[in-house]
């Protein structure tokens, strides 16, 4: 084991896959960055990545590999797209998810579409990776968590990990994915660590993970919500309050047998999720349980989400918007005192 | 011109195929009439000498994606017209089992990625398969067809920028029938021309007649020994009339019948192609040939008249690789 940030968990699975497999290729605006600029030096990667994710993949695996594009997101994911139904294996970074609104035809009627609308005969192993979430005054534009959106497209599978461990095992697996799969990754998290194996592994999508096991309240959240909801869990603990944070990792698939355990075992749910107030991921669980483990219910689910508004800027109201550890944890006292 | 640089059984491929496209849209346009078939259908006819003109110099490996107006696309790169009939009709045994149509009909066997029903989907698929055909070197090239109302699409643009920056094998041919849906081009494409606005993305672009076989055959046949040889995109600008409406059902209030029928009279890829060909081909031969593209078609359509329609327990396959 060792101590590595998400980012270094995410940067060490696109390296495991390219070691593995020559067909995997990374394309993106500047992953490595400084194309096209002045600088004598011709061996610097001036970004490496907008947060730095991608620095040093250029250097050991060149610009064959390493594709840096033109600011042009329908382009990248179109291009990824038709080079993964055509035999590559490719790693489209989106930058921002937010970008998604110029760039989603090629992922909602094209990638997402080929397999079915060619009755079956297309595979398309595509990776869209993007950065998510609030929290670091990003404002209106480049701090939403769209996954609700993608998980709602068949044909996608959609990532959303909370540390450095999922994430390096659930990239190296979407990478090998013959399915096109969107990756969520929070911005907030690129610098926490934890422990992580110095080698390769993979960890298959659609099953959820427990950090933390309780008997009182059933907590499901994603990414930076399971992060902490980890935190309110422990605070809790002192007080007798007995929570189990169910992290489902990925949303489509979802493991939905996971989460109806769980809850079956505790009878109060809390879901955390930071995608919409309206039609979110919070409501998709709140109704599969709802239909389908109602009679385990001791008391009303309580969604933890943002209000109906983009995201602002400010952060008094940034704070505000943010399903943070105090409506967290509110939402599990209320539960567990109804 | 090139004629002579072709040989007679090439010649005969070309209208074969021609032939083939021709009367398989005719007979869609009778089939469609009588409600058996569901969804849109956009028919070719007219444009025939583009789709074999390009694909007259594609091999199987190469890549093509088309338009919502594919089924020419599909018969010039190879797709048997039995499979494409079945699967117009939404048969079990159509080449996208039912679950594609018309608009998207794909044959990834002969290397056709799909019609397509976004206007302007098919350029940034395009240069991905000619980024997989650049990375692998295997010298193959990759071709989009898109209409003069694709050409104004951003993504279509920004496709040919990126195809430019990576320097990719590509070949981006628009069909400018002149009508993007009910709107004409000399409305909708602000440019002087497809073709000049392509030259300023920096790429070599020309502009020529698209109801002449040769024409296409020679425009690009340049452009696709440019790409295969590490010389880059390129665009053609392909002029030719669609003789049906946009869909099957339009009323094709934007131009009267005499007009069509003068467009039919003067433009027409076949008796163009018959024209340049006289005293080099048999007519017998050609009239031979269109007989034979109508009894195949009577053929494919009693197949699929006759043929199973998918199971509904089929509605929920083939969505993932694994889920």
């Amino acid at each position: 084991m060792t101590k590595m940030s998400f980012r270094e968990g995410i940067r060490a699975a696109m390296a495991d896959a390219m070691r593995e497999d020559p067909d995997v290729v990374l394309i993106g605006e500047d992953l490595r960055g400084g194309k096209g600029g002045i600088n004598p030096d011709k061996s610097i990667e001036a970004f490496g990545g907008v947060f730095g994710v991608t620095q040093g993949l250029w250097t050991e695996f060149g610009d064959d590999r390493v594709i840096d594009t033109p600011i042009t997101e329908s382009a990248i994911v179109g291009m990824a797209a038709g080079a993964a139904v055509t035999g590559l294996r490719p790693v489209a970074e989106l930058m921002f998810m937010d970008f998604f609104g110029v760039a989603y035809d090629m992922i909602y009627n094209q990638a997402a579409k080929f397999r079915y609308m060619f009755g079956g005969k297309a595979r398309t192993p595509l990776v869209v990776r993007g950065i998510i979430g609030a929290g670091v005054g990003a404002a209106g534009q480049h701090s939403n968590s769209p996954y609700n959106i993608f998980t709602s497209t068949a044909g996608i599978k959609v990532v959303v990990p909370s540390n450095a461990y999922d994430a390096r095992g659930l990239l190296l697996q979407s990478i090998r994915d013959d399915d096109p799969v969107l990756f969520c990754e929070h911005k907030t998290l690129y610098d926490v660590k934890v422990d992580v194996p110095e080698s390769a592994y993979a960890i298959p999508l659609g099953v959820a993970a427990y950090p933390r096991e309780g008997t009182d309240v059933t907590v499901v959240a994603l990414a930076k919500a399971a992060v902490d909801s980890i935190q309110v869990a422990d605070k809790l603990a002192a007080e007798g309050i007995s929570v189990e944070v169910v992290d489902p990792r990925t949303t489509s698939p979802l493991d939905e047998d996971g989460i109806l355990e769980s809850v079956a075992s505790t009878g109060r749910l809390v879901i955390v999720d930071e995608s919409a107030a309206r039609c979110g991921f919070a409501h998709d669980v709140a109704a599969l349980v709802a239909s389908k483990g109602f009679d385990t219910l001791k008391a009303p689910i309580q969604m933890v989400i943002p209000p109906h508004t983009p995201v602002p800027f400010s952060t008094p109201l940034e704070q505000a918007w943010i399903p943070g550890p105090e409506k967290i944890e509110a939402a599990i006292r209320a539960v567990v005192e109804a | 011109m090139e004629l002579s640089e072709l040989s007679k059984e090439q010649l005969l491929d070309a209208y074969r195929k021609m032939s083939e496209i021709r009367a398989f849209e005719d007979r869609l346009h009778k089939e469609n009439t009588g409600g058996d078939i569901p969804g849109f259908i956009h028919l070719y006819a007219g444009e025939e000498a583009i789709a074999v003109g390009v694909c007259e110099h594609l091999t199987p490996a190469d890549k093509i994606a088309s338009t919502h107006r594919g089924h020419g696309h599909c018969i010039a790169k190879g797709s048997d017209i039995e499979g494409m009939m079945l699967e117009i009709f939404g048969r079990k045994e159509g080449l996208c089992h039912g679950k594609g149509g018309s608009m998207h009909i794909a044959d990834l066997a002969t290397g056709m990625l799909g019609a397509n029903g976004i206007v302007g989907g098919g350029p940034p698929i395009t240069i991905g398969a000619a980024l997989t055909a650049k990375y692998k070197g295997d010298g193959n090239v990759a071709v989009s067809f898109t209409g003069d109302g694709g050409s104004n699409q951003g993504l279509v643009l920004e496709a040919m920028n990126m195809a430019v920056v990576l320097n990719l094998p590509v070949v981006f041919v628009f069909e400018n029938n002149g009508m993007g849906e009910a709107t004409g081009a000399e409305f909708a494409v602000g440019a002087p021309s497809i073709a000049k606005r392509a030259e300023g993305f920096g790429l070599p672009a020309v502009t020529v007649d698209g109801t002449d076989f040769f024409a296409v055959h020679e425009a690009a046949g340049e452009a696709i020994e440019r790409a295969r040889t590490g010389g880059g995109p390129s665009v053609i600008e392909a002029k030719c009339n669609r003789f049906y409406g946009h869909f099957e059902g339009d009323q094709a209030l934007y131009r009267t019948p005499e007009q069509l029928e003068e467009l039919k009279a003067k433009t027409d890829p076949l008796s163009i192609f018959r024209d340049r060909t006289d005293g080099v081909l048999d007519p017998a031969e050609l009239a031979l040939i269109d007989s034979e593209s109508e009894q195949r078609v009577d053929a494919a359509v009693a197949t699929a008249r006759a043929a199973a329609l998918p199971d509904p327990s089929d509605v929920d396959t083939d969505v993932y690789v694994s889920y």
